[in-house]
């Protein structure tokens, strides 16, 4: 991979690297055994080896030339990408996996490490973090330059984001098949490696403002906006929900400072705002830039974005506490969910309406290309399972969905059909341009992926629908004697056909994704010379 | 004239980031200040006790092999889950709780008052081979269970906890690694001060049948039994309400 850095700036690198290879031995020396020493030297690895491979770099390579201002910088979006899938087999490999435990309980070694319950966050956290994240960082480095015409402000913090947030996925999975949770769902990474996530979290809001002010558009484009909302309310969500006290400096254990109903309130606030700005916002922001791009149409209206963003920003961050319903929360605090889950519908049809009217006069462009068809998928789902969540979110519908698998089926509507949806057609569409090609190395295996991708999420889903339903409806269940007419047992064995059906629907979703990584390493093995002349910065000049 | 407004914020980088943070900042405020005036919103019941040191490392066990992610331990006051589990949970039950574990999934059933439920030998075989007692059942296995319990760390840990509000006295925190040990060896001489720190109602038993060695399991079984048991006030709530 060529990495772009003066002589100056390798100097700074091999100096960073060499403070993270410190602070990994510290962590090691200090926690002496357990999971956080063993993230020490993990940490400490990485940074050796980043040591050497910038020392290697240094003293061969010619240093960056000075004109690399005239063109962008896409070194950290193509290993973001890389990155993104690689956690993309991990997460959605574990997923299938502990799918089929649910089946076959025993398909799995003996070991601690292997079983169910260590297993699955690292299938979430594989997924959202590192699948979604990745892509997200990947893609927002790309879509931030083209859309402000200018070179990110500088060359070594979008490394330092990238490696530094895959050092946190890569402690969190871990640690878990360690035995080291804090047992908060989907922020189950111990304390140290939060801070970690919040050092890096910084570097990269710092990078986008500043790359923001050198932009040569005076607009900031709308697919930024939901980037900086991400950006800066998940920081605010990770913060708050992961307050919490060591109980030694030397060891991974600590407790969380919330307790009791507070925290149920604030893990909602933080797990409904996770689904919101990690896996809403962002991914928006993708959609705004590559559905247009990739269509050859404008987005279809510039207001209706304007109330689509506000209305999403502002309207999701009450939801959490429809989590809640029933439940020793307040009442009050159950119902305010409740009303904005309902009144979100708006603001979340109308970016879908948005994206869908875009499509106007490209309609055979979607019929003819895979990757565009991703997107109106993504597009088409976003608006399914934004309606679904705001039927589950009303309290008597709740009473009968919550615990169930409804809950999953709903989840993998909205990050199978419209997360990972989008996350491939923008891969699909930036994987050539960045590897100077007209198109993916095999294009026909894109349609496969496709049709993979869709009929395992509608199998996946539509499974976990009857799945929940059956439950719920199983759960509430009286015999005229008013004696409840179902054992707990029974609802579990009518639960194995649609476990083992949602197991099908996951691995042939989880088969698209390895054929698409495959199809990703061809195109860049055969990368080729391709440029487009216009895609380059604008010659710096100061925003209005 | 607001989409002029607005025309006008996207220039501006730093007012864009304002609004956001305003934004998004609102309806969390809204609902989660309020429930810090614990004293109206939270009544912690009088007789509610903390967990005892061996059922503490227990309920770190239950986290660290993600049983919450398949048990919920909240019921919902709907008539079917009080039917099945018993009286819904009321919100000061886990007011000691760092963090809740309330749960969001029920895979299994819901534990919130499972404690005195089952025997303690039908705990120790359903986690060793859940199929043995349930053939049905589709939890996994947990046969390293059987591994000592590490007690080095309860006195911290009982600290920390002191720290966020948990009522662990000076006593408790210097007898903990005692107290865990004595709990699971109900003829040592410690077993009567575990009950006299935290309860008569705490349970004193050889948990997974053998008290010469403390294993992971006595803890794990000893916190199963416990929950539902640290106080008493939902019982009588639903007593009371009864006709």
């Amino acid at each position: 991979m060529r990495v772009s850095l003066t002589t100056n700036e390798r100097q700074v690198a091999i100096g960073l690297s060499f403070a993270l290879a410190l602070m990994g031995l510290i962590m090691a020396a200090a926690a002496r055994h357990g999971p956080m020493s063993v993230h020490g030297i993990m940490a400490m690895a990485l940074g050796l080896g980043l040591v050497f491979r910038l020392g290697g770099v240094l003293y061969e390579d010619p240093p960056a030339s000075p004109d690399r201002d005239g063109h962008y910088d896409d070194g950290p979006t193509r290993a973001g990408i890389t990155m993104a899938l690689i956690w993309g087999l991990i997460g959605m490999g574990v997923g299938v996996w502990v799918a089929a435990l649910l089946y076959w309980p025993e398909a799995t070694p003996p070991w601690a490490a292997t079983s169910f319950g260590r297993l699955r966050p690292v299938h979430t956290t594989g997924v959202i973090f590192g699948f979604g994240g990745n892509a997200l960082i990947a893609t927002s480095f790309y879509v931030l330059q083209r859309t402000s015409r200018t070179r990110l402000a500088d060359a070594l913090s979008p490394w330092v984001v990238l490696i530094g947030f895959n050092l946190f996925c890569a402690w969190a999975v871990t640690g878990y098949l360690m035995g080291e949770t804090q047992s908060k769902e989907y922020a189950e990474a111990e304390w140290y490696a939060d801070l970690w996530l919040v050092l890096v979290w910084i570097v990269y809001f710092v990078l986008y403002i500043r790359t923001l002010a050198r932009r040569a558009e005076p607009h900031i484009y709308v697919a930024n906006w939901y980037y900086m909302a991400f950006i800066l309310v998940v920081a605010m969500l990770h913060i708050v929900n992961n307050l919490a006290l060591p109980v030694s400096l030397l060891g991974a254990k600590s407790f969380t400072i919330w307790s009791g109903v507070q925290d149920a309130m604030i893990q909602w606030w933080y797990g409904h705002n996770a689904v919101a700005f990690f896996l809403t916002s962002g991914f928006l922001g993708m959609l705004y830039y590559f559905l247009p791009v990739r269509s050859g149409r404008p987005i279809w209206s510039y207001r209706l974005s304007i109330l689509s963003f506000w209305g999403i920003t502002f309207f999701y961050i009450w939801v959490g506490s429809h989590h809640l319903h029933y439940t020793a929360l307040p009442y009050w605090v159950q119902t305010l969910g409740m009303t904005f889950s309902v009144m979100l519908l708006v603001p979340s049809w109308a970016s879908a309406g948005n994206a869908l009217a875009t499509l106007n006069g490209a309609w055979h462009k979607v019929r003819d290309d895979a990757t565009l068809r991703f997107m109106f998928v993504a597009a088409v789902f976003y608006g399914l399972s934004t309606f679904e969540g705001s039927f589950l979110a009303i309290r008597p519908v709740n009473s009968l969905s919550h615990y169930t698998d409804w809950t999953i089926g709903h989840v993998h509507s909205g990050t199978l059909g419209w997360v990972a949806m989008i996350i491939f057609g923008a891969i699909y569409s930036l994987v050539p341009l960045l590897y100077g090609r007209e198109t993916m190395a095999w294009p026909r295996a894109v349609e496969w992926h496709f049709w993979l991708a869709v009929s395992g999420t509608l199998i996946y889903v539509v499974s976990m629908w009857n799945a929940g339903i059956t439950q719920g409806l199983m759960w509430r269940t009286y015999n005229p004697d008013g004696a409840l007419a179902y054992s707990f047992l029974d609802s579990v064995r009518a639960m194995a056909p649609f476990y083992l059906l949602r197991t099908i629907g996951g691995a042939l979703f989880l088969t698209g994704v390895v054929i698409c990584t495959l199809n990703c390493r061809a195109t860049m093995r055969s990368a080729g010379q391709r440029q487009d002349a216009r895609d380059r910065p604008l010659a710096p000049q100061p925003a209005e | 004239m607001p989409l002029r407004l607005h025309y006008n914020l996207e220039k501006v980088s730093m007012g864009l980031v304002g609004a956001i943070i305003v934004a998004a900042s609102i309806g969390g405020i809204v609902e989660i200040a309020p429930l810090f005036t614990i004293d109206e919103t939270v009544a912690i019941p009088a007789d509610l006790r903390p967990l005892t040191p061996l059922e503490l490392a227990g309920r770190e066990i239950y986290m660290r092999e993600g049983c919450y992610a398949c048990h919920s331990q909240m019921i919902r006051s709907l008539a079917d889950e009080i039917d099945r589990y018993g009286p819904y949970s009321l919100a000061g039950e886990s007011a000691y709780d760092h963090p809740m574990l309330w749960g969001s999934k029920r895979t299994g059933p819901d534990l919130a008052r499972v404690g005195g439920k089952y025997t303690d030998v039908w705990q120790v075989d359903h986690l060793t081979e859940p199929r043995s007692v349930v053939p049905a059942s589709i939890m996994p296995r947990y046969p390293w269970l059987t591994a000592p319990l590490d007690t080095s760390n309860l006195s911290a840990e009982l600290a920390t906890l002191a720290k966020l509000g948990v009522p662990y006295d000076a006593d408790k925190i210097a007898h903990a690694e005692a107290d865990a040990l004595a709990q699971s060896r109900p003829d040592s001489d410690g077993a009567a001060d575990v009950q006299k720190r935290y309860g008569a109602g705490v349970a004193v038993r050889a948990f997974d049948g053998d008290p010469a060695e403390l294993t992971e399991m006595d803890a794990l079984v000893a916190y199963l039994q416990s929950l539902g048991t640290q106080t008493a006030a939902a019982k009588a709530l639903m007593a009371g309400a009864g006709p």
